[in-house]
C-alpha cells in the first residue's frame, strides 16, 4: 500500500533524513518511532505531498506522491502534529468545509459528518468555535477532520499529544479499530503506544532508519547480549568478581541496595550463549546462596535507548 | 470549480465572523464620506461663489461640471483611501493559513494551488465589490441634487473596481511571502504607494525610463476612468497587471515546496 525507497531530504545544505525505506501492507498499522528531531514528520510530510523530497521515490496507493500527488492526496487522511484548524469557525463548518475539499459529495457530506462527530466523542461541542475548545478536543477535531472523507490511509503524527491520559486511551482503541479497514502509520516519541498499537515499528533516528520490525520481535532481537537477574546472598564485591571471570560474561553490574548481606546482580553475557550452568556452579562452588535466577528481556523503552545513544556513540567518533 | 466554490465560502466566512469585514468597511466608508462632505461642501461653495459673481457682473450663470469639479476628485480621493484599505484584506490571505499550520491541510487535500489561488482571490474581491457598491450612495446625492452624465459615473467604478483588483491580486502575492500578517500589510502598503505614485519621477529622470515608469503608474491609467475615457490600454494594463500578480502568487506557492 505504501512503498518509501531511499527517501532523502536536505534542508539547504542539513540533512533531515537519508535512505528511508520501508513497506506497509494493506490494513497494516505501522508505527514511526523516534526521538524529537529524527525525521518522522519530515517523512510524514513528504508522504502526504506536503513537499518533494531531495531523492528517492514515495509510492501510496500505487501511486507516486510526486508525479501523481492530487490522485494520492485523495486516499489519504492527515493529521500533522499541530492540528490544522480554523478558529473562527464551527466545528461542523470546519468538518463541512474539509469534507468538502477532501472531494466529498454533497449527499453524502451530512451523514459522513455526522458520523466522525460521533465517533471522535465531539457531538457536544459541534456548535463551538474552534478557537474556543481545550487542546484535547482540538486534537479530536483534528483527527475527525482526517478521518471525515474516509480515506484508505490515515496518516497520524503525533496523534495523543497534549491528551489527558484517558483520552489517549481513547484515541488508541481508536486508532487500532482503524486497522485492518484503513491502512495507518502512526508515528510517535511514545514507546509504549506504539508496541500497544501497531503491528510493525520503524525506528527513526537522526534521518536514518535504525530498526524495523514487530514489536515482539524488536525485543527479541534486540536481546543481543543475553541478560538474567541474580539475587545472591553473600559478599557483593566478591561475587561480582568471581562472576565476571567466568568465560561468556560481558558485564556484571550491581543492582539494587545491598542488604543483610544479600546484593542483586545484572548479568550481560554473549549471545546464544547460555550460561546459566556456570553461574549456579560457581555461586555455589564460593559458598554463598543463589535465591533468585531469572532471565531478563529488554522492553522496547531500552531499545530505543539502546539504539539512540548507539548512534551517539558513531556521531562522537 | 467546487473546491473553488468551497475556499471562496470559507474566506468570504472568515472575514464576515472576525470583525476585519466590518472594520475595514466602516473604516472606509467613514473616510470617504469624510472626502464626500468635504469635496461636495467646496463644489457647493464654488458654485455660490460662481453665481454671486455672474449676478455682480450681470452675466449669465456659468454652468459647472459636477463630473468634472466633483465626481472626479470623488474617485481621485478613493483611489488614494483604497491604497491603504487593500492590504487589509489580503493581508491573511495566505500568511494566517502558514503561521497557524492550515497551509498543510490546504497543500494535502486534493486541490490544486490555482484552486486555491482563485478562491482566495474571488473571496477578497467580493468583499471589496462589496466596499465600493456602498459608496454609491455619495453619487447617490450628485444624482439627486444635481444632474451629472452617467457614462462617467460608470467609468470611473470600472476604473476603481479594476485598480482594486491589481492591487488584490498584488496583496495576494505579499501574503504568500510571510507568516506575519503585519509584515505583509506594512510591504502592502509600501508597494501600493510606490505605484501609485511611480509616475511623478517620469519627468526627472529621461524620456526613455519616463515612460515606462508613467506606464507604470497606477495612478495615469486611473486617471483616465476618473476623467470618464475607458481606454483599451487601460483596460489591458490592468487586467495584466492581475494576471501577473496572479501567475507570481502561483509561482511563489510552488516555489516554498521546493525551499
Amino acid at each position: 500500500m505504501i512503498e518509501v525507497k531511499g527517501l532523502t531530504k536536505y534542508y539547504g545544505p542539513k540533512m533531515a533524513i537519508s535512505q528511508v525505506t520501508f513497506r506497509v501492507q494493506k490494513g497494516e498499522i505501522l508505527g514511526l518511532l523516534g526521538p524529537n528531531a529524527a525525521g518522522k514528520t519530515t517523512t510524514i510530510r513528504i508522504l502526504t505531498c506536503y513537499m518533494p523530497a531531495t531523492e528517492g521515490s514515495a509510492r501510496v496507493a500505487g501511486f507516486d506522491v510526486f508525479e501523481d500527488s492530487l490522485e494520492v492526496r485523495r486516499r489519504i487522511g492527515y493529521l500533522p502534529e499541530n492540528p490544522p484548524l480554523y478558529n473562527d469557525m464551527t466545528v461542523t463548518q470546519y468538518l463541512d468545509f474539509v469534507s468538502k475539499i477532501k472531494g466529498v459529495d454533497g449527499y453524502d457530506r451530512k451523514k459522513k459528518v455526522q458520523e466522525i462527530t460521533d465517533l471522535c466523542h465531539i457531538e457536544d461541542v459541534r456548535d463551538t468555535l474552534i478557537g474556543k475548545l481545550s487542546k484535547g478536543y482540538k486534537q479530536r477535531v483534528g483527527l475527525a477532520q482526517a478521518l471525515v472523507h474516509d480515506p484508505e490511509i490515515i496518516i497520524l503524527d503525533e496523534p495523543t499529544i497534549g491528551l489527558d491520559p484517558k483520552q489517549i486511551i481513547e484515541v488508541r482503541e481508536l486508532v487500532k479499530n482503524l486497522g485492518g479497514k484503513h491502512t495507518v502509520i502512526l508515528s510517535s516519541h511514545i514507546l509504549p503506544e506504539v508496541s500497544q498499537v501497531c503491528q510493525r515499528v520503524v525506528i527513526i533516528n537522526e534521518g536514518l532508519v535504525v530498526a524495523e520490525d514487530t514489536p515482539e520481535n524488536l525485543t527479541s532481537q534486540l536481546k543481543g547480549a543475553e541478560r538474567l537477574f541474580l539475587d545472591v546472598e553473600g559478599p557483593a564485591q566478591e561475587v561480582a568478581q568471581k562472576i565476571e571471570n567466568l568465560a561468556g560474561i560481558t558485564q556484571v553490574t550491581l543492582e539494587g541496595s545491598t542488604r543483610q548481606g544479600r546484593s542483586g546482580f545484572l548479568v550481560e553475557s554473549e549471545l546464544n550463549r547460555d550460561v546459566r550452568k556456570e553461574l549456579a556452579a560457581t555461586i555455589i562452588r564460593g559458598g554463598w546462596g543463589l535465591l533468585e535466577m531469572r532471565p531478563v528481556g529488554m522492553s522496547l523503552e531500552e531499545i530505543f535507548l539502546h539504539l539512540t545513544t548507539k548512534e551517539e556513540e558513531v556521531d562522537a567518533r | 470549480m467546487k473546491n473553488v466554490s468551497a475556499l471562496f465560502q470559507k474566506e468570504m466566512r472568515t472575514y464576515f465572523t472576525s470583525p476585519i469585514a466590518y472594520a475595514v468597511m466602516v473604516v472606509f466608508l467613514l473616510i470617504s464620506g469624510y472626502f464626500f462632505y468635504g469635496i461636495l461642501s467646496s463644489f457647493v461653495d464654488f458654485s455660490m461663489r460662481a453665481a454671486f459673481q455672474a449676478q455682480m457682473y450681470r452675466m449669465p450663470m456659468p454652468k459647472l461640471n459636477v463630473n468634472e469639479l466633483a465626481i472626479r476628485p470623488l474617485f481621485q480621493n478613493l483611489s488614494v483611501i483604497l491604497i491603504f484599505m487593500l492590504p487589509m484584506i489580503t493581508m491573511r490571505l495566505f500568511s494566517e493559513e502558514k503561521s497557524s499550520g492550515t497551509i498543510e491541510l490546504l497543500y494535502t487535500s486534493p486541490i490544486t494551488k490555482v484552486e486555491t489561488i482563485l478562491g482566495k482571490y474571488l473571496a477578497a474581491l467580493a468583499l471589496y465589490v462589496i466596499m465600493i457598491l456602498l459608496t454609491m450612495v455619495h453619487q447617490a446625492f450628485f444624482f439627486l441634487y444635481g444632474n451629472p452624465e452617467v457614462g462617467p459615473v460608470i467609468a470611473g467604478y470600472m476604473g476603481v473596481l479594476l485598480m482594486g483588483a491589481g492591487f488584490l491580486s498584488l496583496g495576494l502575492l505579499i501574503s504568500t511571502l510571510t507568516e506575519n500578517q503585519i509584515i505583509a500589510a506594512v510591504i502592502g502598503f509600501g508597494v501600493f504607494l510606490l505605484l501609485w505614485a511611480i509616475g511623478w519621477l517620469s519627468n526627472f529622470v529621461g524620456p526613455g525610463l519616463g515612460r515606462i515608469l508613467s506606464y507604470l503608474s497606477i495612478f495615469e491609467h486611473f486617471d483616465d476612468f476618473a476623467k470618464g475615457v475607458i481606454d483599451t490600454r487601460d483596460i489591458v494594463f490592468y487586467l495584466s497587471f492581475i494576471f501577473f500578480g496572479l501567475y507570481l502568487t502561483y509561482r511563489s506557492l510552488e516555489s516554498s515546496r521546493w525551499r
